[in-house]
């Protein structure tokens, strides 16, 4: 079996349990005081790459994990994921661009490439955007087999498995051979917690930091979207209690339903 | 596929976790003894009418059919009937749900004059068995007065009615930005009312003080029926005795707390969560130390739990909810859950860094994390308000609830551990496989020098009650501490009241409790 070199893509996101706040200028949300964590579904798909390692015989897997954004603080994320137990971490500063999944997927493209990694996991869309296109689009660009929304992941000699979760219908089981993408479900596994020692021991460590703007100059990162606008969804009105049902049947009419 | 909306309830299980029915479901109620079989001791007061059919039209002339159920069966009632522990079980067929304040006061009114004796009821999360009749006396149930009567965005001020669950009004509160604050683990179930009669104290007292400081004014019913209303929005108000806190305490004893005015502070917009391990209790004391000097104003929960505590709690968790791993990758003798909550995420998580390195780089602390987002907060503190209730799975739990000295804290633990195992009461697959208790575990709110001292055991028995009363009382009064920190007396430490309050101090309460309610009809055979 050759040897497994997986690459876990981790974004920035604000916490999944706050409510978002539009700026002033609507441009975007309220960043300031926000606590922001990896995307859940990202941390998901950096557990099962360490379940991996662990799995699979000794010296047999290498995982490295990349982070593509703007903000300093990604590299906190990437010292938790040294800190669980990732081998290498990798910055890519965004500096001024704002990326869409295309673009993301073009440059991770190229840190494929480059670093000639065999296996991609990462987490079957983002909780900011809910866009969940990256892990397709970058096996698409990549011409790789990909195995979407995966709920189990084994690997045996060259092949990869997944049981994937789908709507309606049955669990699906996909095979595919590597190289490939596999993006993770929420099932897949519960993440572990950063263990603060390792931490501690990682806290002073230089995080490797590539430049978009020079170490990405072709990658064509134009957007392909405009956003219009953002606005907040509509408030649904709450429900009154009626008294009887005539008042109801008053009601009704008063509004035109009946 | 799994969408984020069902993602996001997947993880937000923070009320269902609670009381959860599993322990009920395991041992139903029919093998709960009666409190009046078990404690023969007791006898019912002859003084107290028994409820005739005049008395129920009476109540049913004042009352709809949902502010009533009279049982027609003997189990029907088990949920009003039987406490949290299980330990107590009373025998009554009726409960009032009065759906507003003039009707408490109608009831109260009649049944001081017919002699009817009443349980004031609230969310029945009592510890000390004082929520739950001990013979046939009638539940008052506030459970229909649940609602929000005011919040004033300025000042914080928010009123509401007794029987609003703690819960629901926290999470109104937060939409609004502020806090409600008291928390503990039973906030699902446990209502406003309950909280001030019980002067819970819980998680956020380190930070926020008790109920008397926060309670501005209190709505009670009196035993006779008047209502006595100092529903006030005032901080500052020096006009003769501060009558609501004689009711923030008195268990149910001497009225019915109707209406709430509470000062609540604002929702801290940072909050930090670690989890750590130390050898031992003393390493506890130093990191508590520290945690004042380096984290001070943003320090808002320090709780300690030892092995054996979470031992129950990692075992309770797996057969209820898998997917709860445990925070850290090996077990420890003890551990701290440290909350910070402040209102500048930066200078907040450089505090806590800073913290962390410091006892971190001498080894006091040995093990930890840190929870990177709101879920893992939410988590690490399940694990700490899960073990109560992880306590009592095996069957039983006999609970302790004491402030001691924070040096003592942990011997009484140890010295009750050492005492039932001299006794032949401990557990053991090999050496004792029919000892009857689990082990004696601690754990609590070592911020203010309360521990909870639970015993787990399978069932409950004379021969376990024996061996650890009056043990533990007079190993607590002997420590000057109380018998008491939190859950009050009830009918549990009923007995026990002298080993924390002097004849003189116990003449008064009782002077009280007669000139509220000189028939005796308010929550009889408890500890007034
Ligand atoms: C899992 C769990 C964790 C807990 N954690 C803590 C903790 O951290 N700190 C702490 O202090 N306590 C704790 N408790 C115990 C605590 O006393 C109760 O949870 C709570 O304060 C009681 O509220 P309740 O509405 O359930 O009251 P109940 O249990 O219904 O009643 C409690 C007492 O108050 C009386 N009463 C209730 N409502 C009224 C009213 N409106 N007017 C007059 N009398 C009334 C009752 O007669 C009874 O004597 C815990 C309990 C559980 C089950």
């Amino acid at each position: 079996m050759s040897k497994l070199r997986i690459l876990v893509p981790v974004k920035r996101v604000l916490d999944y349990q706050l409510k978002p706040v539009l700026n002033a200028a609507r441009t975007g949300i309220e960043t300031q005081g926000f606590k922001f964590s990896i995307n859940p579904f990202d941390d998901i798909a950096l557990e099962e790459a360490l379940k991996l390692e662990s799995a699979l015989p000794k010296g047999t897997v290498t995982t490295h994990a990349v982070s593509i954004g703007s903000n300093l603080q990604c590299r906190d994320i990437l010292r938790n994921c040294l800190a669980k137990g990732i081998h290498d971490v990798t910055w890519i500063n965004s500096g001024k661009y704002d990326l869409q999944p295309l673009a993301i997927a073009k440059i991770l493209k190229q840190f494929v490439t480059q670093g000639d990694y065999n296996l991609v996991l990462l987490g079957k869309q983002a909780i900011d955007d809910d866009s969940g296109q990256t892990g397709q689009m970058l096996a698409g660009l990549l011409n790789w087999s990909q195995l979407t929304n995966a709920s189990s992941v084994t690997v045996e000699s060259d092949n990869i498995t997944v049981t994937s979760e789908t709507d309606g219908i049955q669990d699906q089981v996909l095979r595919a051979s590597l190289p490939c993408v596999v993006t993770a479900d929420l099932r897949l596994n519960t993440p572990r917690y950063v263990p603060l020692p390792k931490l501690m021991k990682v806290k002073r460590k230089p995080i490797k930091e590539l430049s978009l703007e020079k170490d990405f100059s072709n990658v064509d990162i134009q957007s392909r979207l405009n956003i219009v606008s953002l606005n907040e969804p509509v408030v649904k009105k709450s429900g009154i209690v009626v008294g009887s049902v005539d008042e109801l049947i008053a009601k009704l009419k008063e509004s035109k339903v009946i | 596929m799994l969408s984020f909306v069902n993602y996001i309830k997947l993880c937000a299980s923070r009320r269902s976790h609670l009381l959860t029915k599993t322990t009920f479901q395991r041992y139903g109620y029919s093998t709960i003894k009666l409190t009046s079989d078990n404690y023969p001791n007791l006898k019912r007061n002859d003084n107290f009418k028994k409820i005739t059919s005049d008395d129920l039209a009476y109540f049913q002339s004042i009352l709809t059919p949902q502010e009533l159920i009279i049982a027609k069966d003997k189990d029907e009632l088990n949920l009003y009937n039987t406490d949290w522990t299980h330990k107590y079980k009373g025998q009554s067929n009726i409960v009032l749900k009065p759906k507003s304040v003039d009707k408490v006061s109608l009831i109260m009114n009649y049944c001081s004059k017919e002699r009817i004796a009443v349980v004031p009821q609230g969310g029945n999360t009592d510890l000390v068995g004082g929520s739950v009749p001990v013979f046939d006396e009638l539940i008052l149930s506030l459970s229909n007065l649940n609602k929000i009567r005011s919040f004033d965005e300025l000042t914080g001020i928010l009123k509401c009615d007794a029987g609003a669950i703690l819960e629901d009004v926290d999470n109104y509160l937060k939409d609004k930005g502020y806090l409600f604050p008291l928390d503990l683990g039973a906030k699902g179930s446990c209502q406003i009312g309950g909280c001030v009669a019980t002067n819970a104290g819980g998680q956020r007292l380190l930070r926020y003080g008790s109920l008397h400081g926060n309670v501005l004014g209190l709505e009670v019913v009196l035993p006779d029926g008047t209502i006595l209303n100092s529903m006030h929005s005032l901080r500052k108000d020096n006009t003769g005795y501060d009558l609501k806190q004689l009711f923030i305490g008195s268990e149910g004893t001497i009225g019915i707390i109707t209406g709430v005015s509470i000062l609540t502070p604002t929702n801290p917009k940072s909050t930090n969560v670690s989890f750590l391990a130390v050898k031992d209790f003393k390493d506890i004391e130093t990191v508590f130390k520290r945690a004042k000097r380096d984290l001070s104003e943003i320090l808002s929960a320090f709780e300690f739990m030892d092995m054996k505590s979470m031992q129950l709690t990692k075992k309770h968790l797996a057969e209820t909810d898998g997917s709860m791993t445990f925070p850290l990758e090996n077990e420890h003798p003890f551990y701290i859950l440290i909350e910070t909550s402040g209102s500048n995420k930066e200078h907040d998580d450089a505090k806590m860094e800073k913290f962390l390195e410091d006892v971190m780089g001498d080894e006091t602390v040995i093990d930890g994390t840190m929870a990177q987002d709101v879920t893992e907060i939410e988590k690490i503190w399940k694990w700490r308000e899960m073990i109560p209730e992880s306590c009592q799975s095996e069957g039983a739990v006999y609970k302790y609830d004491v402030s001691l000295p924070l040096s003592k804290i942990y011997s009484l633990v140890e010295s009750t551990n050492a005492k039932l195992l001299k006794e032949d009461l401990l557990y053991d697959p090999v050496k004792n496989p029919s000892g009857p208790v689990i082990g004696a575990v601690g754990y609590g709110h070592i911020g203010d020098g309360n521990l909870h001292l639970n015993v787990a055991a399978k069932e409950y028995n004379k021969i376990i009650e024996k061996c650890l009363e009056p043990f533990i009382y007079e190993a607590v009064s002997e420590l000057q501490g109380s018998i008491s920190a939190e859950h009050g007396v009830g009918l549990q430490k009923k007995n026990h009241l002298h080993y924390s309050k002097s004849p003189v101090e116990i003449k008064v309460m009782k002077d009280i409790k007669n000139h509220f309610d000189p028939n005796g009809v308010l929550n009889p055979y408890k500890y007034v």
